[in-house]
Parts: structure tokens; C-alpha cells; sequence
């Protein structure tokens, strides 16, 4: 099934209750045929078939392993891919790869992995309250949370609720983000935590404390509040630079294959929720150096012989991280923006993004929505042109290599387009 | 006015700032820039008072709580009822259109007293959330091309006689009341449901409001182009039956 990487049949199968075996078969039938159908990886309708026969069948499938999962608004799947790779160096590893985190492609990821010894699973931030008690996870990263698709999610703030009681039981050593202040208020009722400064450079969603609503005072890379002293918590964990400091003070360099600042903190919680499972930084790093691109995303492709890097942004905070990583001018920016409902349906994000921050490049705007960044950047006192096709675009761009920035199926198409 | 500058106050960044509100006071920025005139935005946060000087107050939408705590705050601090009174032009977004009422339901449930600028009041709607693209035909003594915006909220606002309704829904639902009204307004206080952010995918709205702060009838043109073709795109994505 789409995402694992072990066999897909074995000898755990075999040890499975008889309810669970008929749901896992039953499973990779539908998701086989929904795959000859060319309906995708069928890893969604596969699950979902699964969980319907046995709707326990998450339970009994995570018994077995040692299971992380990863939850944040933005660089989960990145984030899992990374912890993946690391805690290979200890065992076989199952992991929704391919990002369909929600319950039905996690149960059809973990019924593919029958003889690893660690779960490795991205969890919708919706579920991540659900998903942490049918899998009695060994550890939980909690990377970050900000604003997205308010069309349809819920609030910000709410969602750090949820976690906070969804989470507050949970036997897990829950690796969360101390520069985050809703993820930190999150975390803190949890037994217990390992807390990393990981930064974030998105602040717009924590300037009232999560607690009681105070006025945040956010000096340098510190916050607390001063109404009922909430505050950041010492990291035991610390990404400086290019480096993760461990616990010990010691220094481990990051030498990724991904670009940005975000990269960077992905790496650095990674490596701090390998050391969960005994796996050293040192190792960790390494092993983590051979991740290349998630999904597409990063991904430098050839079209129409020009270089493009193909970059995901879904939100207002994803922009922030994306503009501090791509070359800067005159390398030709392209942005398309769509508002399907996977990608939610209001554009007024595009507000809360800095596009002044692409003054000086040669920019060109695409998409269903083109019109709304037409006029965002017109706004924002930029040159631009609007243009109908990737091909339009790459025909009208400067030499150099062309950043691509897209949200989430705008992505999709552009990864489709350069594909032929 | 011309030798002074034009002050736009936007209130509660810290709160009331969830939907791209950012995009109204630089949209305001940004037309007025282009007539020339001196401005100066004023970014006020909720722990700061609330200048009474300003020219045009702008207030966004924000979730429950936020919304509570910038209405707490806006009763305590009176700079915004002040400056009302002194005519300067107020516009409310969202939650900040339901604190210019006389009163919400909070996120705890209870009502939750505005600050009775507009004569309006919030319930809480029993049914689904109102979410969508809207269409709607404005008051005609205000002299708009009809609006499009995007609405997202769960309240239902009533107007007293004291406030006539900003527009009229041709799509959508507006205030909620299932009478098609959309919004507020009595003199310069002005209250909508719509986002987009609404001042970006209306400028005359926001010339509008640039009118009423300089006292004038007219404004020298600005190039709308990308505005307009916004515009005509999703007034023809919103008139179409789904």
C-alpha cells in the first residue's frame, strides 16, 4: 500500500486476530482496485474499508510497533519523513509517507508494515487527539500551530485545546516546540515533555496567552505573560544556526538536503525524538542527510529546459518560511494560488502574507485565483504579470531558476504540468 | 487636510485580525497613497489605548474569545466611543461589526455587551454557520456598485431604527436574519459581515470611506484595473448556480 515502505504482506499478518486479518485483506483489495482504476494510491478508500470491518483495526495494528506521530499545522510530512529516516538506524520502519493523515491512510500505512518495529505517522491536527489514543504512541512531536484554511478548520486557538485535552493522559514523551506558545500551552499538561526550541518566525496567532488572554510580551526570541506568568519553558533541545544543541550542550552540525529555516527546526525536533528511542543526534543527522524531496516538495525540475523549484505554501505562515528560503533577486518568482476546498475556499489569507518581500524579482501570478494576488501585489506595489499557464510563464521569465511557490492543489498541478 | 496627514487607526491587530483584515487598512493606505494624501496608520494594540484623533477606525473579525477580550477592552478604554463622537469614520468587519452593537454572544455562551456605536444587536444562529461568497446591492444613498465578499460566521445581527442595512444579499446570507440584509450603518459608522478582505474586492467601499474622512464628494481617479477584473471574475463565479 501507498507509503510503506516494507513488504506488503508477512509474518505479523499471520499473528493478527481473525477479525483484523479479513479487514487488512479486505482492505488491500479495494485499495488495489481503486489503483487499477487510476483513482490514486487507493491508500484512503483501502483504510477506510479496513477501519469499517474492524473498527478497532488501528488499535491492533499499532500494537505491535513503537509508534510516533507528528502533528502541526506546517512541515509534518517533511518532519515524518525525517524521524523516519532517523530511527531506521534502530529498526524497520512503517510510515504514511505520502501524507494521508487522517485515521483510514494511517490504519492502510501500518496494515503494509508487517515486520517493522516503529510507526512513524503524520496525524491531521484534527485527529491527533483520536490517533494518539487508539495508538498508544512512545512519543509525539508537536511542531506548530497557526492559521489555516478558517473557512472550514477550526480556530487556532481551539485546536490547541483540543490537543491539550486530548493529550493530557497520554503515556507518550511528547517533543513540542517552546517558541510556539499555543503548542507549548498545548504540551504542558502532558506528564511528560521534552521542549525544543525550534523557533518560529510566524507570530500573528500568539499574541493573546492561550491561557487567560493576556497581552503577550514577546521580547527577542523570549514570550510570556504578564497577567498569569505563562511562559517559555526552558528547551532541553535548541537549534542554533545550523546546529542542534542536545541537552548535554553538545553541537551536532545539520547538513540537509532541504532548504530554509523550517528545515532546520524540522530537523532539530527530529532529532530529538530519535533520542527517544536511543538513536544519538550524530546518527540521527546523518541518516537524515539523505532525505531529498517530500513528496515533491523542493523538488528542482527540468521543463521546458529551464530549472524550476517547485515549492508547497499553504498558509500564512508557510509564505513566511518559503520567502526566507528562495534565492533572492533576480531570480524569477512564480506564485499560484487556487482555493479549491482542500485548499479552503476564502483567500483572505493572501492578506496576512508579506508579498512585498518579493520586491526586486520578476514576478508571475497564476491559478485559479490570480486575480486576488493580481491584486494583493498590486497592493503591495509590485511589478508583476498575470499569466494564464506554467508554460506562459516559463516562456516570459528572466533567465535564472524560477522559485515556484503554490498552495496546496495549485501544487498538485504544477508538480502534474512539469510531469507532461 | 491636505497639509495634515490622514490618520487610519487599526484596532486590536492582536485580536481582531484572523482574515486577512490586514488587507483593509492597506487597501486604505494604498488608495488614499494614490490621491497623494499624507497617511498615517496607527497600529493599535490591545494593551495600548486607543487614540482619540484618528480620521477612520478600522476593526476586523477574530474568533470568539479575541472577540470578548477586545470588547472588554474597548469598553474599559472609551477612546473609540470618543472618536465616534467626534465623527470620525468607524468600520467594523465580522466580530469587530458585532462590538459595534449593543451586544453578542460571547464564547462562553453569555451576552456580552458592545459598544452601541450601531444600533444592532448579535444572536446566535441555530443553524449551519454562514459560509460562502456573497452578492450584494448596496444602500443606494451610498452610491456603490454592488459588493462580493466572503462571509464566515454563526451570529445573526438585528437591526434596530436606528440602522439601516448597509446592502442587500443577492447571494449569501448576510446579517442572517433571512431578510437579505447585509451589515450596518447610521452617519460614519459602518459594520459588514464580509471579508475578502472586503475594502479589496470593493475600493469604491473604501473610497467611501476615504470620502466621508475628507468631507468631500469626489476623489481625484485611481487606476482599478486588477480590482475590476477581481471583481467581474467572482461576481460571475458567485451568480453562477452551483
Amino acid at each position: 500500500m501507498a507509503g510503506t515502505e516494507s513488504e506488503p504482506t508477512g509474518a505479523r499478518d499471520a499473528s493478527l486476530p481473525a477479525r483484523a486479518k479479513i479487514a487488512v485483506t479486505a482492505g488491500r483489495v479495494a485499495a488495489v482496485l481503486s489503483q487499477k482504476a487510476g483513482r490514486g494510491s487507493g491508500s484512503v478508500i483501502g483504510g477506510k474499508i479496513a477501519l469499517r470491518l474492524d473498527p478497532d483495526l488501528l488499535a491492533t495494528l499499532a500494537d505491535h510497533l513503537d509508534v510516533v506521530l507528528v502533528s502541526a499545522t506546517n512541515g509534518k510530512t517533511t518532519t515524518t519523513r525525517l524521524i523516519a529516516e532517523a530511527l531506521r538506524a534502530a529498526g524497520p520502519v512503517v510510515s504514511n509517507a505520502l501524507g494521508a493523515n487522517m485515521p483510514a491512510g494511517i490504519t492502510s500505512a501500518l496494515a503494509g508494515g508487517s515486520d517493522a518495529r516503529f510507526g512513524v505517522i503524520e496525524v491531521d491536527e484534527k485527529y491527533l487527539a483520536g490517533v494518539a489514543r487508539d495508538t498508544r504512541p512512545k512519543a509525539i512531536a508537536l511542531l506548530n500551530l497557526s492559521r489555516d484554511q478558517l473557512d472550514r478548520a477550526a480556530e487556532t486557538r481551539m485546536m490547541a485545546e483540543k490537543w491539550r485535552e486530548g493529550l493530557q493522559d497520554t503515556e507518550a514523551v511528547v517533543i513540542a516546540n517552546a517558541d510556539d506558545p499555543l503548542v507549548t500551552w498545548a504540551a504542558s499538561s502532558c506528564k511528560k515533555v521534552v521542549w525544543v526550541a525550534a523557533g518560529q518566525a510566524w507570530k500573528e496567532d500568539a499574541w493573546s496567552c492561550p491561557a487567560c488572554g493576556g497581552v503577550m510580551q514577546r521580547p527577542g526570541d523570549d514570550w510570556f505573560c504578564q497577567e498569569c506568568g505563562f511562559r517559555r519553558p526552558n528547551p532541553h533541545w535548541a537549534l542554533q544556526g545550523t546546529h542542534v544543541i542536545d541537552p548535554q550542550r553538545g553541537a551536532w552540525p545539520i547538513q540537509l538536503q532541504l532548504p530554509g529555516r523550517a528545515n532546520l527546526a524540522n530537523a532539530t525536533s527530529s532529532a530529538a525524538v530519535a533520542a527517544v528511542f536511543g538513536v544519538s543526534p550524530q546518527v540521527a543527522l546523518e541518516r537524515m542527510r539523505s532525505v531529498t524531496a517530500v513528496a515533491g516538495r523542493y523538488d528542482v525540475v527540468q521543463y521546458q529546459g529551464r530549472d524550476i523549484r517547485l515549492l508547497l505554501a499553504k498558509n500564512p505562515a508557510g509564505w513566511l518560511e518559503t520567502f526566507s528560503l528562495i534565492d533572492g533577486p533576480p531570480a524569477p518568482v512564480i506564485l499560484s494560488v487556487n482555493a479549491l476546498d482542500a485548499d479552503g475556499t476564502d483567500t483572505s489569507w493572501l492578506w496576512d502574507v508579506d508579498y512585498e518581500r518579493l520586491a526586486g524579482h520578476p514576478v508571475f501570478v497564476m491559478g485559479q485565483r490570480k486575480l486576488d494576488l493580481a491584486v494583493r501585489l498590486e497592493v503591495a506595489g509590485l511589478q508583476f504579470h498575470v499569466v494564464d499557464s506554467l508554460e506562459q510563464a516559463v516562456r516570459m521569465a528572466p533567465p535564472g531558476r524560477i522559485e515556484a511557490i503554490a498552495n496546496y492543489t495549485a501544487f498538485q498541478q504544477l508538480r502534474k504540468a512539469v510531469a507532461g | 487636510m491636505s497639509e495634515s496627514s490622514l490618520r487610519v487607526v487599526w484596532v486590536y491587530p492582536d485580536l481582531l485580525s484572523t482574515y486577512g483584515d490586514r488587507g483593509n487598512a492597506l487597501v486604505v493606505e494604498r488608495r488614499a497613497r494614490q490621491r497623494h494624501l499624507n497617511v498615517t496608520r496607527i497600529d493599535v494594540r490591545s494593551d495600548q489605548a486607543v487614540p482619540t484623533s484618528g480620521d477612520i477606525y478600522l476593526i476586523g473579525g477574530g474568533e470568539d474569545r479575541p472577540q470578548r477580550l477586545a470588547a472588554e477592552r474597548l469598553r474599559n478604554d472609551s477612546g473609540l466611543v470618543r472618536a465616534a463622537e467626534n465623527g470620525a469614520i468607524i468600520f467594523g468587519v465580522c466580530a469587530g461589526f458585532q462590538i459595534l452593537g449593543h451586544e453578542f454572544i460571547n464564547d462562553l455562551g453569555a451576552r456580552e455587551p458592545g459598544l452601541g456605536l450601531l444600533d444592532v444587536w448579535t444572536t446566535r444562529g441555530e443553524g449551519a454557520r454562514c459560509v460562502g461568497d456573497v452578492l450584494a446591492d448596496v444602500d443606494p444613498r451610498l452610491g456603490l456598485p454592488q459588493l462580493t465578499g466572503f462571509e464566515n460566521h454563526q451570529g445573526i445581527t438585528h437591526l434596530g431604527q436606528g440602522a439601516k442595512p448597509l446592502a442587500t444579499v443577492t447571494v449569501g446570507q448576510g446579517n442572517g436574519t433571512g431578510d437579505g440584509t447585509e451589515g450596518a450603518w447610521r452617519d460614519t459608522v459602518l459594520g459588514t459581515y464580509l471579508h475578502g478582505p472586503v475594502l479589496a474586492r470593493n475600493p469604491a467601499l473604501a473610497d467611501l470611506l476615504l470620502k466621508l474622512a475628507l468631507d468631500v464628494n469626489a476623489l481625484p481617479p485611481a487606476d482599478t484595473t486588477w480590482y475590476d477584473a477581481l471583481r467581474a471574475e467572482r461576481i460571475a463565479a458567485t451568480s453562477r448556480p452551483a
